[in-house]
Protein backbone atom coordinates (compact mmCIF):
# COMPACT_ATOMS: atom_id res chain seq x y z
CA UNK A 1 0.00 0.00 0.00
CA UNK A 2 0.88 3.42 -0.60
CA UNK A 3 0.99 4.07 -4.95
CA UNK A 4 1.62 7.77 -5.57
CA UNK A 5 0.21 8.94 -8.68
CA UNK A 6 0.54 12.39 -10.35
CA UNK A 7 -1.63 12.85 -13.62
CA UNK A 8 -1.60 16.04 -15.86
CA UNK A 9 -0.61 17.86 -12.59
CA UNK A 10 -0.93 21.72 -12.83
CA UNK A 11 -0.34 24.13 -9.85
CA UNK A 12 -0.84 28.03 -10.64
CA UNK A 13 -0.72 30.34 -8.18
CA UNK A 14 -1.86 33.49 -7.80
CA UNK A 15 -5.13 34.68 -9.63
CA UNK A 16 -5.97 31.76 -13.04
CA UNK A 17 -4.86 34.23 -15.89
CA UNK A 18 -2.03 35.78 -14.90
CA UNK A 19 -0.47 34.01 -12.04
CA UNK A 20 2.92 32.43 -11.87
CA UNK A 21 2.85 28.60 -13.15
CA UNK A 22 4.79 26.44 -11.01
CA UNK A 23 4.19 22.99 -12.25
CA UNK A 24 2.87 22.12 -15.77
CA UNK A 25 2.01 18.45 -17.40
CA UNK A 26 3.38 16.31 -14.16
CA UNK A 27 2.96 12.87 -14.84
CA UNK A 28 4.61 10.45 -12.34
CA UNK A 29 3.55 7.54 -10.85
CA UNK A 30 5.78 5.98 -7.76
CA UNK A 31 4.93 2.37 -6.68
CA UNK A 32 4.34 0.35 -3.28
CA UNK A 33 7.98 0.54 -1.54
CA UNK A 34 10.24 2.24 -3.85
CA UNK A 35 11.89 5.24 -3.40
CA UNK A 36 11.38 8.48 -5.89
CA UNK A 37 13.61 11.48 -5.08
CA UNK A 38 13.23 14.43 -7.54
CA UNK A 39 16.11 16.66 -8.19
CA UNK A 40 15.71 20.20 -10.10
CA UNK A 41 17.04 23.95 -10.12
CA UNK A 42 16.00 25.80 -6.95
CA UNK A 43 11.95 27.19 -7.58
CA UNK A 44 11.45 24.41 -9.86
CA UNK A 45 8.65 23.43 -8.05
CA UNK A 46 9.81 20.25 -6.46
CA UNK A 47 8.60 21.26 -2.88
CA UNK A 48 5.28 22.06 -4.22
CA UNK A 49 5.58 18.25 -5.94
CA UNK A 50 5.48 17.03 -2.22
CA UNK A 51 3.04 19.27 -0.74
CA UNK A 52 0.38 18.13 -3.31
CA UNK A 53 1.07 14.60 -1.74
CA UNK A 54 0.69 15.66 1.90
CA UNK A 55 -1.94 17.58 1.37
CA UNK A 56 -0.78 20.68 2.40
CA UNK A 57 -1.74 22.36 -1.20
CA UNK A 58 -3.71 21.40 -3.84
CA UNK A 59 -3.26 20.62 -8.11
CA UNK A 60 -4.91 23.92 -9.98
CA UNK A 61 -5.40 20.53 -12.68
CA UNK A 62 -5.30 17.21 -13.12
CA UNK A 63 -4.89 15.05 -9.63
CA UNK A 64 -2.82 13.38 -7.41
CA UNK A 65 -3.92 9.98 -5.86
CA UNK A 66 -2.37 8.14 -3.49
CA UNK A 67 -3.84 4.18 -4.09
CA UNK A 68 -6.09 5.61 -6.02
CA UNK A 69 -7.79 8.07 -4.00
CA UNK A 70 -7.45 11.48 -4.47
CA UNK A 71 -5.59 14.01 -1.86
CA UNK A 72 -7.33 16.25 -0.13
CA UNK A 73 -5.86 16.75 3.40
CA UNK A 74 -3.15 15.69 5.12
CA UNK A 75 -2.82 12.17 7.44
CA UNK A 76 -0.77 10.38 9.26
CA UNK A 77 -0.10 7.43 6.25
CA UNK A 78 1.44 10.37 4.13
CA UNK A 79 3.78 11.45 6.76
CA UNK A 80 6.27 14.08 6.09
CA UNK A 81 9.80 14.94 7.35
CA UNK A 82 10.02 18.55 7.11
CA UNK A 83 13.58 20.81 6.26
CA UNK A 84 13.43 22.25 9.35
CA UNK A 85 12.34 19.70 11.23
CA UNK A 86 8.96 21.18 12.29
CA UNK A 87 9.28 19.43 15.77
CA UNK A 88 7.06 21.02 19.28
CA UNK A 89 9.62 23.04 20.82
CA UNK A 90 7.75 22.89 23.95
CA UNK A 91 7.80 18.97 23.92
CA UNK A 92 10.00 16.62 24.97
CA UNK A 93 11.77 14.07 22.11
CA UNK A 94 9.30 11.35 23.61
CA UNK A 95 6.26 13.76 23.26
CA UNK A 96 6.99 14.91 20.25
CA UNK A 97 6.91 11.18 18.72
CA UNK A 98 3.75 10.43 20.53
CA UNK A 99 1.46 12.69 19.19
CA UNK A 100 0.57 10.90 16.30
CA UNK A 101 -0.15 7.66 18.04
CA UNK A 102 -2.02 9.22 20.19
CA UNK A 103 -3.92 10.79 18.20
CA UNK A 104 -4.42 7.43 15.83
CA UNK A 105 -5.90 6.37 19.66
CA UNK A 106 -3.29 3.52 20.29
CA UNK A 107 -3.65 2.54 23.57
CA UNK A 108 -0.56 3.94 26.06
CA UNK A 109 1.00 0.86 26.76
CA UNK A 110 1.62 0.32 22.67
CA UNK A 111 2.34 3.81 22.28
CA UNK A 112 4.80 2.75 25.31
CA UNK A 113 6.55 0.13 23.18
CA UNK A 114 6.59 1.51 19.99
CA UNK A 115 8.36 4.70 20.75
CA UNK A 116 11.30 3.03 22.74
CA UNK A 117 11.45 0.52 19.64
CA UNK A 118 12.11 3.26 17.13
CA UNK A 119 14.35 5.38 19.53
CA UNK A 120 16.18 2.45 19.76
CA UNK A 121 16.13 1.65 16.07
CA UNK A 122 17.13 5.87 15.29
CA UNK A 123 19.79 5.53 18.55
CA UNK A 124 17.65 8.07 20.70
CA UNK A 125 17.23 6.25 23.74
CA UNK A 126 19.13 8.75 25.64
CA UNK A 127 17.11 11.52 24.39
CA UNK A 128 13.56 10.90 24.98
CA UNK A 129 13.72 13.54 27.97
CA UNK A 130 15.56 16.12 26.02
CA UNK A 131 13.58 19.14 24.41
CA UNK A 132 14.44 19.80 20.51
CA UNK A 133 16.42 23.03 21.34
CA UNK A 134 18.74 20.73 23.53
CA UNK A 135 19.71 18.37 20.37
CA UNK A 136 21.93 18.48 17.78
CA UNK A 137 20.09 19.33 13.65
CA UNK A 138 21.48 15.49 13.08
CA UNK A 139 19.86 14.55 15.98
CA UNK A 140 16.40 17.01 15.67
CA UNK A 141 16.37 15.34 12.18
CA UNK A 142 16.02 11.95 13.83
CA UNK A 143 13.59 12.71 16.24
CA UNK A 144 11.60 13.92 12.90
CA UNK A 145 12.22 10.84 10.94
CA UNK A 146 11.55 8.84 14.26
CA UNK A 147 8.12 11.04 14.71
CA UNK A 148 7.19 10.14 11.18
CA UNK A 149 7.95 6.31 11.32
CA UNK A 150 6.89 5.43 14.20
CA UNK A 151 3.44 5.95 12.70
CA UNK A 152 3.87 3.32 10.38
CA UNK A 153 2.95 5.52 7.35
CA UNK A 154 2.24 4.38 3.51
CA UNK A 155 3.95 7.04 2.36
CA UNK A 156 6.81 8.64 3.49
CA UNK A 157 7.79 12.32 2.09
CA UNK A 158 10.85 13.83 2.79
CA UNK A 159 11.40 17.81 1.76
CA UNK A 160 14.73 18.63 1.62
CA UNK A 161 15.53 16.35 4.82
CA UNK A 162 19.09 16.88 5.28
CA UNK A 163 19.45 20.14 3.54
CA UNK A 164 20.25 22.02 7.14
CA UNK A 165 22.83 19.49 7.97
CA UNK A 166 26.80 20.01 8.05
CA UNK A 167 28.53 17.93 5.65
CA UNK A 168 29.66 15.45 7.83
CA UNK A 169 26.25 14.78 9.60
CA UNK A 170 24.53 14.64 6.07
CA UNK A 171 26.85 11.22 5.19
CA UNK A 172 25.95 9.82 8.29
CA UNK A 173 21.67 10.56 8.06
CA UNK A 174 22.27 9.25 4.62
CA UNK A 175 23.97 5.58 5.56
CA UNK A 176 21.28 5.57 8.56
CA UNK A 177 18.13 5.92 5.97
CA UNK A 178 19.44 3.59 3.66
CA UNK A 179 19.62 1.14 6.36
CA UNK A 180 16.24 2.29 7.74
CA UNK A 181 15.02 1.83 4.68
CA UNK A 182 15.95 -1.73 3.86
CA UNK A 183 14.69 -3.22 7.36
CA UNK A 184 11.19 -1.64 7.32
CA UNK A 185 10.72 -0.44 3.24
CA UNK A 186 7.90 2.25 2.60
CA UNK A 187 7.12 4.61 -0.48
CA UNK A 188 9.68 7.40 -0.35
CA UNK A 189 9.09 10.65 -2.29
CA UNK A 190 12.19 12.31 -1.40
CA UNK A 191 12.88 16.15 -2.27
CA UNK A 192 16.45 16.92 -2.81
CA UNK A 193 18.74 19.17 -4.96
CA UNK A 194 21.88 17.35 -4.09
CA UNK A 195 22.63 14.91 -7.16
CA UNK A 196 24.83 12.43 -5.07
CA UNK A 197 22.11 11.72 -2.49
CA UNK A 198 19.72 11.21 -5.13
CA UNK A 199 21.61 8.38 -6.84
CA UNK A 200 22.75 7.20 -3.52
CA UNK A 201 19.49 7.06 -2.24
CA UNK A 202 16.77 6.35 -4.57
CA UNK A 203 15.25 3.70 -7.07
CA UNK A 204 14.27 6.50 -9.54
CA UNK A 205 15.35 9.86 -9.70
CA UNK A 206 13.19 12.13 -11.67
CA UNK A 207 14.72 15.42 -13.13
CA UNK A 208 12.92 18.39 -13.50
CA UNK A 209 13.16 21.14 -15.45
CA UNK A 210 13.46 25.39 -13.74
CA UNK A 211 9.70 27.02 -13.56
CA UNK A 212 7.27 26.42 -14.89
CA UNK A 213 8.70 22.67 -13.27
CA UNK A 214 8.35 19.88 -15.21
CA UNK A 215 9.58 16.32 -15.42
CA UNK A 216 12.40 15.72 -18.11
CA UNK A 217 13.76 12.78 -17.60
CA UNK A 218 13.14 9.97 -14.87
CA UNK A 219 16.26 8.15 -14.19
CA UNK A 220 16.40 4.45 -13.29
CA UNK A 221 18.98 4.17 -10.68
CA UNK A 222 17.49 0.59 -9.28
CA UNK A 223 18.17 -2.14 -12.11
CA UNK A 224 22.17 -0.10 -12.26
CA UNK A 225 22.56 -0.48 -7.98
CA UNK A 226 21.11 -4.56 -8.38
CA UNK A 227 23.71 -5.04 -11.77
CA UNK A 228 26.51 -3.26 -10.24
CA UNK A 229 26.05 -4.71 -6.50
CA UNK A 230 26.10 -1.33 -4.72
CA UNK A 231 24.70 -2.88 -1.90
CA UNK A 232 27.50 -4.76 -1.02
CA UNK A 233 29.35 -1.68 0.14
CA UNK A 234 28.82 -0.74 3.66
CA UNK A 235 29.76 3.02 2.95
CA UNK A 236 28.83 6.03 0.97
CA UNK A 237 31.89 6.92 0.04
CA UNK A 238 32.96 3.34 -1.60
CA UNK A 239 29.74 3.43 -3.39
CA UNK A 240 30.10 7.30 -4.97
CA UNK A 241 33.42 5.86 -6.59
CA UNK A 242 32.28 3.32 -8.25
CA UNK A 243 32.31 3.80 -12.03
CA UNK A 244 28.42 3.42 -12.54
CA UNK A 245 27.57 5.95 -9.90
CA UNK A 246 29.71 8.08 -11.62
CA UNK A 247 28.00 7.40 -14.94
CA UNK A 248 24.82 8.37 -13.55
CA UNK A 249 25.77 11.29 -11.30
CA UNK A 250 27.61 13.02 -14.51
CA UNK A 251 24.47 12.52 -16.68
CA UNK A 252 22.03 14.07 -14.28
CA UNK A 253 24.49 16.64 -13.49
CA UNK A 254 24.81 17.54 -17.04
CA UNK A 255 20.92 17.35 -17.45
CA UNK A 256 20.50 20.15 -14.30
CA UNK A 257 23.05 21.81 -16.21
CA UNK A 258 21.34 22.17 -19.29
CA UNK A 259 18.66 23.92 -17.30
CA UNK A 260 20.66 26.29 -15.64
CA UNK A 261 22.30 27.43 -19.05
CA UNK A 262 18.55 27.91 -20.09
CA UNK A 263 17.98 30.30 -17.54
CA UNK A 264 17.70 33.73 -19.12
CA UNK A 265 20.82 36.15 -17.63
CA UNK A 266 19.91 38.24 -14.62
CA UNK B 1 25.46 49.08 19.67
CA UNK B 2 27.92 50.60 22.16
CA UNK B 3 28.96 47.81 24.24
CA UNK B 4 26.40 46.33 26.62
CA UNK B 5 26.74 47.47 30.36
CA UNK B 6 27.35 45.14 33.22
CA UNK B 7 25.04 44.47 35.72
CA UNK B 8 26.26 46.89 38.56
CA UNK B 9 26.72 49.83 36.11
CA UNK B 10 23.33 49.37 34.58
CA UNK B 11 21.94 49.46 38.59
CA UNK B 12 24.59 52.34 39.13
CA UNK B 13 22.90 54.32 36.63
CA UNK B 14 19.54 53.23 37.42
CA UNK B 15 20.39 55.23 41.04
CA UNK B 16 21.72 58.13 39.18
CA UNK B 17 18.63 58.85 37.25
CA UNK B 18 16.73 58.31 40.82
CA UNK B 19 18.98 60.67 43.05
CA UNK B 20 18.13 63.37 40.00
CA UNK B 21 14.73 62.65 40.13
CA UNK B 22 14.61 63.11 43.96
CA UNK B 23 17.53 66.24 43.91
CA UNK B 24 14.88 68.23 41.25
CA UNK B 25 12.23 67.54 43.46
CA UNK B 26 14.17 68.58 46.34
CA UNK B 27 15.58 71.89 44.72
CA UNK B 28 11.71 73.17 43.62
CA UNK B 29 10.77 72.98 47.33
CA UNK B 30 13.98 74.10 48.85
CA UNK B 31 14.10 77.17 46.58
CA UNK B 32 10.39 77.92 47.47
CA UNK B 33 9.59 77.69 43.67
CA UNK B 34 6.41 75.24 44.53
CA UNK B 35 4.31 75.69 48.05
CA UNK B 36 4.07 73.39 50.51
CA UNK B 37 0.45 72.98 49.31
CA UNK B 38 1.34 72.24 46.01
CA UNK B 39 4.46 70.30 46.24
CA UNK B 40 6.00 69.20 49.45
CA UNK B 41 9.42 68.13 50.00
CA UNK B 42 10.38 64.03 49.50
CA UNK B 43 11.32 63.76 53.34
CA UNK B 44 7.59 64.83 54.07
CA UNK B 45 5.98 62.77 51.71
CA UNK B 46 8.30 59.66 53.07
CA UNK B 47 7.41 60.39 56.70
CA UNK B 48 3.17 60.40 55.92
CA UNK B 49 4.13 57.29 53.41
CA UNK B 50 5.91 55.56 56.37
CA UNK B 51 2.93 56.80 58.48
CA UNK B 52 -0.04 55.68 56.62
CA UNK B 53 1.25 51.91 56.61
CA UNK B 54 0.28 51.70 60.37
CA UNK B 55 -1.60 54.22 60.38
CA UNK B 56 -5.57 54.72 59.79
CA UNK B 57 -6.81 57.22 57.01
CA UNK B 58 -10.06 57.27 55.14
CA UNK B 59 -11.16 54.05 57.58
CA UNK B 60 -8.21 51.65 56.45
CA UNK B 61 -4.16 51.25 56.78
CA UNK B 62 -2.23 51.99 53.75
CA UNK B 63 -1.44 48.26 53.20
CA UNK B 64 -5.42 47.55 54.02
CA UNK B 65 -6.44 50.07 51.02
CA UNK B 66 -3.70 48.36 48.45
CA UNK B 67 -4.96 44.60 49.61
CA UNK B 68 -8.44 46.02 48.95
CA UNK B 69 -7.16 47.60 45.28
CA UNK B 70 -4.93 44.44 44.96
CA UNK B 71 -8.50 42.23 45.10
CA UNK B 72 -9.89 44.26 42.99
CA UNK B 73 -7.28 44.03 40.23
CA UNK B 74 -6.35 40.13 40.34
CA UNK B 75 -10.29 39.89 39.83
CA UNK B 76 -10.30 42.21 36.70
CA UNK B 77 -7.46 41.21 35.33
CA UNK B 78 -7.72 37.43 35.93
CA UNK B 79 -11.28 37.98 33.61
CA UNK B 80 -9.70 39.66 31.15
CA UNK B 81 -6.99 37.17 31.15
CA UNK B 82 -9.20 34.16 30.93
CA UNK B 83 -11.54 35.85 28.53
CA UNK B 84 -9.38 37.71 25.81
CA UNK B 85 -6.68 34.57 25.62
CA UNK B 86 -9.15 31.94 24.02
CA UNK B 87 -10.66 34.69 22.44
CA UNK B 88 -7.63 35.82 20.87
CA UNK B 89 -6.72 32.34 19.64
CA UNK B 90 -9.73 31.16 18.33
CA UNK B 91 -9.63 34.32 16.19
CA UNK B 92 -6.53 33.52 15.05
CA UNK B 93 -7.67 30.04 13.96
CA UNK B 94 -11.20 30.81 12.85
CA UNK B 95 -11.20 33.71 10.16
CA UNK B 96 -15.25 34.41 10.06
CA UNK B 97 -14.69 34.68 13.92
CA UNK B 98 -12.07 37.49 12.90
CA UNK B 99 -13.86 39.19 10.94
CA UNK B 100 -16.67 39.04 13.00
CA UNK B 101 -14.84 40.22 16.35
CA UNK B 102 -12.17 42.77 14.89
CA UNK B 103 -14.08 45.50 13.64
CA UNK B 104 -16.04 46.24 16.55
CA UNK B 105 -12.82 45.36 18.69
CA UNK B 106 -11.08 48.08 16.83
CA UNK B 107 -13.63 50.34 17.68
CA UNK B 108 -14.30 49.97 21.40
CA UNK B 109 -10.15 49.70 22.53
CA UNK B 110 -9.43 53.29 21.80
CA UNK B 111 -11.77 54.24 24.44
CA UNK B 112 -9.74 55.15 27.42
CA UNK B 113 -10.93 52.96 30.45
CA UNK B 114 -12.00 55.99 32.67
CA UNK B 115 -14.17 56.70 29.88
CA UNK B 116 -16.24 53.54 31.24
CA UNK B 117 -16.33 54.89 34.77
CA UNK B 118 -20.25 56.26 34.59
CA UNK B 119 -21.31 53.11 32.72
CA UNK B 120 -19.77 50.40 35.20
CA UNK B 121 -21.17 52.59 38.42
CA UNK B 122 -24.66 52.51 36.29
CA UNK B 123 -24.14 48.53 35.58
CA UNK B 124 -22.37 47.06 38.29
CA UNK B 125 -22.76 49.39 41.22
CA UNK B 126 -19.90 50.70 43.08
CA UNK B 127 -19.16 47.40 45.42
CA UNK B 128 -16.79 45.29 43.82
CA UNK B 129 -18.37 44.88 40.17
CA UNK B 130 -17.90 48.83 38.59
CA UNK B 131 -14.47 48.86 39.65
CA UNK B 132 -14.06 44.94 38.39
CA UNK B 133 -15.23 46.52 34.81
CA UNK B 134 -12.76 49.26 34.33
CA UNK B 135 -9.76 46.94 35.54
CA UNK B 136 -11.14 44.75 32.45
CA UNK B 137 -11.34 47.78 29.89
CA UNK B 138 -7.68 48.32 30.44
CA UNK B 139 -6.46 44.79 30.70
CA UNK B 140 -8.36 42.89 28.37
CA UNK B 141 -6.90 44.58 24.59
CA UNK B 142 -3.25 43.14 25.18
CA UNK B 143 -4.82 39.86 26.31
CA UNK B 144 -6.54 39.33 23.38
CA UNK B 145 -4.38 40.97 20.94
CA UNK B 146 -1.12 39.44 22.19
CA UNK B 147 -3.13 36.06 21.99
CA UNK B 148 -4.24 36.49 18.80
CA UNK B 149 -0.83 37.94 17.04
CA UNK B 150 0.56 34.65 18.78
CA UNK B 151 -1.52 32.59 16.71
CA UNK B 152 -1.31 34.69 13.65
CA UNK B 153 2.32 34.08 13.41
CA UNK B 154 2.60 30.57 14.58
CA UNK B 155 5.20 28.90 12.30
CA UNK B 156 3.14 27.15 9.34
CA UNK B 157 5.06 24.02 9.37
CA UNK B 158 4.18 23.35 12.83
CA UNK B 159 0.58 23.84 12.27
CA UNK B 160 1.41 21.63 9.08
CA UNK B 161 3.45 18.95 10.88
CA UNK B 162 0.14 18.63 13.57
CA UNK B 163 -1.99 17.93 10.60
CA UNK B 164 -0.05 15.63 8.99
CA UNK B 165 0.30 13.76 12.52
CA UNK B 166 -3.58 13.54 12.52
CA UNK B 167 -4.60 16.28 14.81
CA UNK B 168 -8.49 17.50 14.26
CA UNK B 169 -8.83 21.17 13.99
CA UNK B 170 -9.82 22.24 17.20
CA UNK B 171 -6.89 20.76 18.84
CA UNK B 172 -4.50 22.41 16.93
CA UNK B 173 -5.76 25.59 18.46
CA UNK B 174 -5.22 23.80 22.25
CA UNK B 175 -2.12 21.66 21.25
CA UNK B 176 -0.34 24.11 18.82
CA UNK B 177 -1.47 27.72 18.96
CA UNK B 178 -1.63 27.80 22.36
CA UNK B 179 1.86 26.43 23.84
CA UNK B 180 3.41 28.45 20.26
CA UNK B 181 1.99 31.68 21.43
CA UNK B 182 3.02 31.51 25.05
CA UNK B 183 6.01 34.21 24.83
CA UNK B 184 3.89 36.44 23.24
CA UNK B 185 0.64 35.51 25.88
CA UNK B 186 3.11 36.09 28.57
CA UNK B 187 4.39 39.25 27.25
CA UNK B 188 0.58 40.64 26.74
CA UNK B 189 -0.23 40.13 29.94
CA UNK B 190 2.90 41.70 31.29
CA UNK B 191 1.53 44.79 29.24
CA UNK B 192 -2.67 44.06 30.70
CA UNK B 193 -1.84 44.23 34.26
CA UNK B 194 0.14 47.27 33.60
CA UNK B 195 -2.72 49.08 32.13
CA UNK B 196 -5.70 47.36 34.66
CA UNK B 197 -3.03 48.42 37.70
CA UNK B 198 -2.93 51.87 36.30
CA UNK B 199 -6.95 51.99 35.21
CA UNK B 200 -7.07 51.44 39.36
CA UNK B 201 -7.15 55.25 40.21
CA UNK B 202 -9.92 55.67 37.85
CA UNK B 203 -11.50 52.62 38.43
CA UNK B 204 -11.46 54.07 42.59
CA UNK B 205 -12.81 57.41 42.39
CA UNK B 206 -16.27 55.31 42.12
CA UNK B 207 -15.72 52.97 45.33
CA UNK B 208 -16.93 54.50 48.50
CA UNK B 209 -15.02 51.97 51.32
CA UNK B 210 -11.60 51.61 50.37
CA UNK B 211 -8.41 51.02 48.10
CA UNK B 212 -5.39 53.33 47.36
CA UNK B 213 -7.67 55.41 44.83
CA UNK B 214 -10.03 55.98 47.79
CA UNK B 215 -7.32 56.75 49.89
CA UNK B 216 -6.41 59.65 47.21
CA UNK B 217 -9.37 61.09 46.85
CA UNK B 218 -10.16 61.27 50.67
CA UNK B 219 -6.72 62.71 50.61
CA UNK B 220 -7.44 65.14 47.74
CA UNK B 221 -10.29 66.39 49.90
CA UNK B 222 -8.53 67.18 52.66
CA UNK B 223 -6.24 68.99 51.18
CA UNK B 224 -3.42 66.91 52.35
CA UNK B 225 -0.67 66.41 49.46
CA UNK B 226 1.22 64.12 51.50
CA UNK B 227 -1.35 61.68 51.42
CA UNK B 228 -1.84 61.94 47.63
CA UNK B 229 1.54 61.43 46.83
CA UNK B 230 1.57 58.33 49.17
CA UNK B 231 -0.84 56.95 47.17
CA UNK B 232 0.91 57.48 44.02
CA UNK B 233 4.46 56.43 45.17
CA UNK B 234 2.33 53.12 46.76
CA UNK B 235 1.17 52.57 43.12
CA UNK B 236 4.31 52.96 41.57
CA UNK B 237 5.93 50.37 43.79
CA UNK B 238 3.06 47.59 43.21
CA UNK B 239 3.33 47.77 39.68
CA UNK B 240 6.83 47.44 39.41
CA UNK B 241 7.04 44.01 41.64
CA UNK B 242 3.84 43.09 39.20
CA UNK B 243 6.13 43.77 35.97
CA UNK B 244 8.64 42.07 37.68
CA UNK B 245 7.30 38.75 38.53
CA UNK B 246 5.78 38.99 35.48
CA UNK B 247 9.38 39.44 33.43
CA UNK B 248 10.65 36.61 35.29
CA UNK B 249 8.39 33.93 34.37
CA UNK B 250 8.66 35.56 31.09
CA UNK B 251 12.22 34.71 31.51
CA UNK B 252 11.99 31.29 33.15
CA UNK B 253 9.61 30.50 30.08
CA UNK B 254 11.93 31.45 27.27
CA UNK B 255 14.69 30.18 28.77
CA UNK B 256 12.78 26.45 28.90
CA UNK B 257 12.00 27.01 25.09
CA UNK B 258 15.58 27.93 24.68
CA UNK B 259 15.11 31.07 23.20
CA UNK B 260 17.27 33.78 25.08
CA UNK B 261 15.96 36.74 26.60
Amino acid sequence: MGRISFDDVGRVFGPSNKGVVALQDINLGVEDREFVAIVGPSGCGKTTCLRLVAGFDFPSSGTVSVDGKTVRSPGPERAVVFQQFALFPWKTVYDNIEIGLRNQGVAREQRRERIGAILDLMGLQSYAESFPHQLSGGMQQRVAIARAYVLDPDVLLMDEPFGALDAQTRVVMQEELVRLARKNPRTVLFITHAVEEAVYLADRVAIMTRAPGRIKEIMDVASVRKAENWDSYERIEEVMDLESFVHMRTHIWRSLREEKAAQPAE
Amino acid sequence: MPRSLSPGQSALLGLIGFAAFIGFWYGLTAAGIMTRQFLPPPWEVLERFVHLLNTRFAGATLLQHLAASFERFAYGFILAAVIGIPLGLLMGWYRLLDQIVTPIFDGLRFIAPIAWVPFAALWFGTGIGGPIMIIFAGAFPPCLINAYRGAKFVEPRLIEAAQMLGTPGRRVVSEVLLPASVPSIISGLRVSAGLGWQSLVGAELIVASAGVGYLMVQGQANMSTETVMSGMIAIGIVGLLLDMALRATERAILRRRGLET
